[in-house]
């Protein structure tokens, strides 16, 4: 409802979305007006709120919306204040950067957002959007290829084949469509985009090229590139990043994995349909850190064993050659703990997916007196920029893999609107508990909230009881159906109270069934009241209702859930 | 003994249906079911061992109703670690889910028979437990005899792959050098790794054909004594198929290929003639030739030609009335033990068709009368040519007629087609000089006729019959038209 608002009459809209906050100025915490008005004033209040802030803040609300009165309605994109060039200036057009932007003209704000390389940023370009279109390619191979899971169907199918730059071209041209999407909904919006690179000259200033442009609030939002330790050499060709990867400009015989997260294991699916042979290389002791232990049991189960694939965990890839002079790519292995040496590969390519750094040099950064950590820009958990001094400076924001909170595509943008709701006058702190991530495997992995031992921790730490549920996919109609039973929901809660903890999902369509987990999870939703809501069936999401109904919480269900929807 | 720990209850609701899903709690009580088939210390065991042992065999247990076998998952307690009662010891997949099973004494997992990710029957011993630790021993060796016996073989490290290479050798190791210290370093690719353990290879005595001498999957399929799996794509390690594992290994040592050259891949109908023509390999073949005359014949075909009738249907219906006369000529063997004498005659035909072959048949060819004969073989090789024919319309042949005359071929020998008795060969029909017993020469047209058989059912006396009777139809074949 707002949103419609907004659009067509900013004017009467932004009191609505203010009115509120003026008024309960009995029980402000520390938002993010207070900077604002701080900046404003280049006075140096403290951040603490007091009676005397909220009056001036009140005044501060009522003269902007004057302006936006008497300018804006017509855009779509609101006015900017009368000193600045804009109300927004975002720095990177990447998932995290537009969807900022969007939220901000939703807002009304006047928004421009900077962009030096494509719009789309990695997500689009580089990453969850190309690779997503090879896997959809190796998932059906790997399915055709399967004689034993086609018969099982009744279906013949010979000589599943693939033509390498069709599946390259797939990926580029899906690429390039939702590219393109990205830019006309910005444009359409009348989202300002600027090309350059971005960097911050001062407070509330940003040039791009040779221009130089205010807003009264920034958000950087430059991301990240694949990070590449010490003693890698990438030639493009033979030793590769994900960047060259999704490229698919040659399918090795023999390809080493160096690390088995999301993006090892996604690319060793890929790699493997496509007729490949996988060697993982992982500096921890055990493939797939970071996901629920017993998931990345089962997940290795079913991903590695039974593939052309084989690990070496426990060690670092010290020094990795690429092919030349008719020798094959050499890996050295060290203990990851001794630094002895351990090993020599000899494979046809390596893909170094040992995670991503920050995108951060030449931002500028200095010119505000913020110091970087390992790359990354500190920020608080409302994505205020934190300065060398540990203070916050004011009006400057920074999201997505740039800030380092939780480097997923999803996550960037979730901050950004969060972003753009504290600027707008309503404050906003993010779950990042409530975050989903995926890993599109086939069959796919998902995640929300804590892993088990996570979970534990907490527990002995707060002094509660955790208990656990599980449901197998083998037990569900419709995964039976597809043929595809191999797989486990598993769900962290507290028996006491009905909180979900965490939920991890393997299995078919993993990665769509998580949603009704975060949700609950981002609504506070207490597993007896969601375990009354009714699923379709059969359809793959009774998984998760299983799970719910599999729960056992002290805790009755609460009044409204059970009585509310008599009546229909 | 227990099975489905607790935190399992709800998947033990495995039913599918909906209604089920509710009474988890309650169904745990139904599954129990008994792992240990009581105490029994192996006879041989208490013959040889003065004292009386007790070590206990795990069973795979029986975890639905429909379950036949179960998959080891994973070993929760490792060799030799102690369990206490209703401990989890081994998570078992079944039919319908994955359970912790339980143990329902206390002792020591002394040896662990069927490995991850293994199979075993239900019913089959998967791990012994001993009561004390100094059973543990005799334990082991008891569990080496059964694993011997049975195909199981996890537990025991085989020898360490690629990993032995004490030392990388320095940053730019020429081979020389890297091969000087230690032993000789093996590569071998993930997939040759893991055929290796699975058919009991020693990684270490194959000699690597792969690029920079690495050993890949196919050289220790060969080392293995099985047919290389063809596609470069190939699915999870399946278990090789009978079928491939008698096909000649053709593909192990090939030349590399040179450049510019390029690989395309089978067709799916040429995927079918290879995997026929390899099976055909296995089937004992002779071949006997005819010379027939062919005037009348000729003849009659230029009288019935206007009125739509091919020389493919004469022939058809010629073939099809001296089967009716020979049928163990239209017999096939089917388990190499038996007849199998069939019912009908059905003539498949070889047709060429763009980048295959494909065999239309003419059913009941010996009934049918020669218009009808010749409507249908119109419609089939229109259906051919669009690929819409039905399976029936392919692979119901009893009997395979292939005619190169057309090109002028004299004459050529078949291969005969898995399923099938016998296949003719037809050659050009050309004018020879012939003597007749009289010793007067006169020049007729001749056509040579090649017969395949399998020689499991149809013997040299056989075809010969039965090439006199097609002889005389063809020289006499006014009763072709009848």
């Amino acid at each position: 409802m707002q949103s419609a608002l907004s659009i067509s009459f900013s004017q009467t809209s932004l009191p609505l979305a203010n009115r509120p906050l003026c008024s309960s100025n009995a029980a402000p915490s520390t938002t993010p007006r207070n900077l604002r008005f701080c900046g404003l004033r280049r006075e140096a209040f403290g951040f603490s709120p007091s009676k005397q802030l909220t009056s001036c803040r009140f005044q501060i609300q009522s003269r902007r919306i004057e302006v936006s009165a008497a300018a804006s309605s017509s855009a779509g994109n609101g006015a900017p204040s009368k000193s600045f060039d804009y109300d927004l200036i975002i720095i990177g057009a990447g998932v995290g950067g537009h969807g900022a932007a969007l939220h901000a003209v939703e807002k009304g704000l006047k928004t421009a957002i900077i962009e030096g390389d494509v719009v789309g940023g990695t997500c689009v370009n580089r990453g969850c959007v190309p690779s997503k279109a090879l896997l959809a390619v190796s998932g059906r191979m790997r399915e055709l290829q399967n004689e034993h899971h086609m018969k099982a169907f009744g279906l013949q199918v010979s000589a599943a084949g693939y033509d390498r730059q069709g599946v390259a071209d797939h990926a580029s041209n899906l690429a390039t469509k939702i590219r393109n999407n990205l830019t006309n909904s910005m444009k359409a919006l009348g989202v300002d985009i600027l090309t350059g690179f971005g960097a911050v000259l001062g407070p509330q200033k940003v040039n791009y090229g040779d221009n130089i442009i205010t807003g009264k609030d920034i958000i950087i939002a430059t991301g990240s590139v694949p990070f590449v330790p010490k003693g890698i050499e990438v030639d493009g060709k033979t030793v590769i990043t994900s960047d060259h990867a999704l490229k698919l400009e040659s399918i090795p015989d023999w390809i080493a994995i160096v690390g088995s997260g999301y993006i090892g294991l996604e690319f060793s699916d890929v790699y493997t349909a496509l007729g490949s042979e996988v060697t993982f290389i992982e500096a921890l002791d055990q493939l797939m850190p970071g996901f629920d232990p017993e998931i990345s049991k089962l997940a290795q189960r079913v991903l590695i064993n039974p593939r052309k694939i084989d690990y070496h965990t426990g060690v670092f890839a010290s020094k990795i050659t690429p092919a030349k002079d008719g020798k094959p790519v050499m890996i050295e292995l060290i203990d990851a703990k001794t630094k002895e040496p351990k090993n020599t590969l000899e494979v046809d390519a390596a893909l170094i997916a040992t995670g991503r750094a920050p995108f951060t040099n030449g931002l500028g950064l200095e010119n505000i007196n913020v110091v970087t950590q390992r790359g990354f820009i500190p920020v608080d958990e409302r994505m205020r920029v934190i300065d060398g001094n540990g203070k916050l400076v004011p009006h400057l924001y920074c999201i997505g893999d740039a800030n380092g909170k939780l480097m997923l595509a999803h996550a960037a943008s979730a901050q950004g609107i969060s972003v753009v709701e504290q600027v707008t006058g309503r404050d906003h702190v993010l779950n990042h508990h409530s975050i989903p991530a995926a890993c599109f495997t086939h069959p796919e992995i998902s995640m929300v909230g804590l892993t088990e031992p996570q979970a534990r921790e907490k527990a002995e730490k707060e002094g509660f009881k955790v208990s656990i549920a599980k449901t197998s996919f083998k037990a569900n109609t419709k995964a039976l159906a597809e043929n595809e039973g191999e797989g486990l929901a598993k769900m962290i809660y507290r028996p006491d109270n009905g909180e979900i903890l965490g939920v991890h999902i393997f299995g078919l369509h993993a990665a769509d069934l998580i949603h009704e987990a975060s949700n609950a999870i981002a609504l506070g939703t207490r597993i007896q009241d969601i375990k009354l809501a009714v699923h379709a069936h059969p359809t793959l999401s009774e998984v998760v209702d299983e799970l719910f109904k599999a729960a056992k919480v002290d805790s009755p269900a609460s009044v409204t859930a059970q009585s509310v929807k008599v009546a229909v | 003994m227990a099975v489905a720990s607790s935190s399992f209850l709800s998947t033990t609701s495995l039913t599918n249906s909906k209604s089920n899903i509710s009474f988890a709690s309650s169904v745990s009580p139904s599954l129990r079911s008994v792992v240990f088939r009581s105490t029994i210390p192996a006879t041989s065991h208490r013959r040889s061992m003065t004292v009386r042992s007790k070590i206990r065999e795990i069973f795979m247990p029986a975890l639905s109703s429909t379950m036949t076998e179960g998959k080891i998952v994973s070993w929760i307690k490792t060799e030799g670690e102690k369990l206490a009662k209703g401990e989890s010891v081994v998570v078992v997949e079944s039919d319908k889910a994955d359970m912790d099973v339980e143990t329902f004494y206390d002792g020591y997992l002394a040896a662990i028979v069927v490995g991850e990710g293994e199979t075993a029957p239900v019913g089959a011993a998967i791990g012994l437990l001993a009561e004390t630790e100094a059973e543990i021993e005799e334990a082991k060796t008891k569990a080496a005899s059964k694993s011997s016996s049975s195909v199981v073989e996890a537990v025991v490290p085989s020898p360490p792959p690629v990993t032995s290479s004490p030392a990388p050798a320095i940053a730019q190791p020429a081979p020389v050098t890297a091969v000087a210290d230690g032993p000789r370093k093996t590569v071998a690719t993930p997939y040759a790794k893991k055929l290796a353990k699975q058919h009991k290879v020693d990684i270490g005595s194959i000699a690597g054909t792969g690029p920079f001498g690495r050993i890949t999957a196919s050289d220790v399929e060969t080392a293995a004594g099985i047919a290389p799996t063809k596609s470069s794509v190939a699915p999870p390690p399946p278990p090789p198929t009978p079928v491939a594992a008698k096909a000649a290994t053709t593909t192990t040592n090939l030349p590399p290929l040179l450049p510019d050259s390029s690989i395309v891949p089978f067709t799916a109908m040429q995927s079918a003639v290879s995997k026929n023509m390899i099976e055909s390999l296995s089937v004992p073949t002779f071949r006997v030739g005819y010379p027939v005359n062919t005037d009348a014949l000729d003849a009659l075909y230029e009288k019935v030609k206007p009125k739509g009738v091919t020389m493919t249907a004469l022939l058809a219906k010629a073939a099809g009335m001296a089967l009716a006369q020979h049928p163990v000529v239209n017999a096939s063997c089917k388990d190499g033990k038996s007849f199998s004498y069939n019912s009908n005659i059905n003539i498949a035909v070889a047709v060429a068709i763009h980048g295959g072959l494909i065999t239309p048949v003419l059913q009941d060819a010996d009934k049918l009368d020669l218009y009808l004969l010749s409507q249908k073989w119109k419609e089939l090789v229109g259906k051919a040519r669009s690929k819409q024919l039905q399976p029936h319309e392919y692979n119901s042949g009893t009997f395979t007629l292939s005619n190169l005359g057309m090109f002028g071929v004299d004459r050529f020998d078949a291969i005969l087609p898995p399923g099938q008795g016998a296949i003719m060969a037809v050659g050009a029909s050309k004018p020879t000089v012939v003597a007749d017993k009289d010793g007067f020469f006169s020049v007729k047209n001749t056509m040579l006729v090649n017969v395949t058989a399998d020689h499991r059912i149809v013997y040299g006396a056989d075809l010969a019959a039965f090439l006199q009777t097609f002889a005389k139809i063809i020289e006499n074949p006014d009763s072709l038209t009848l």
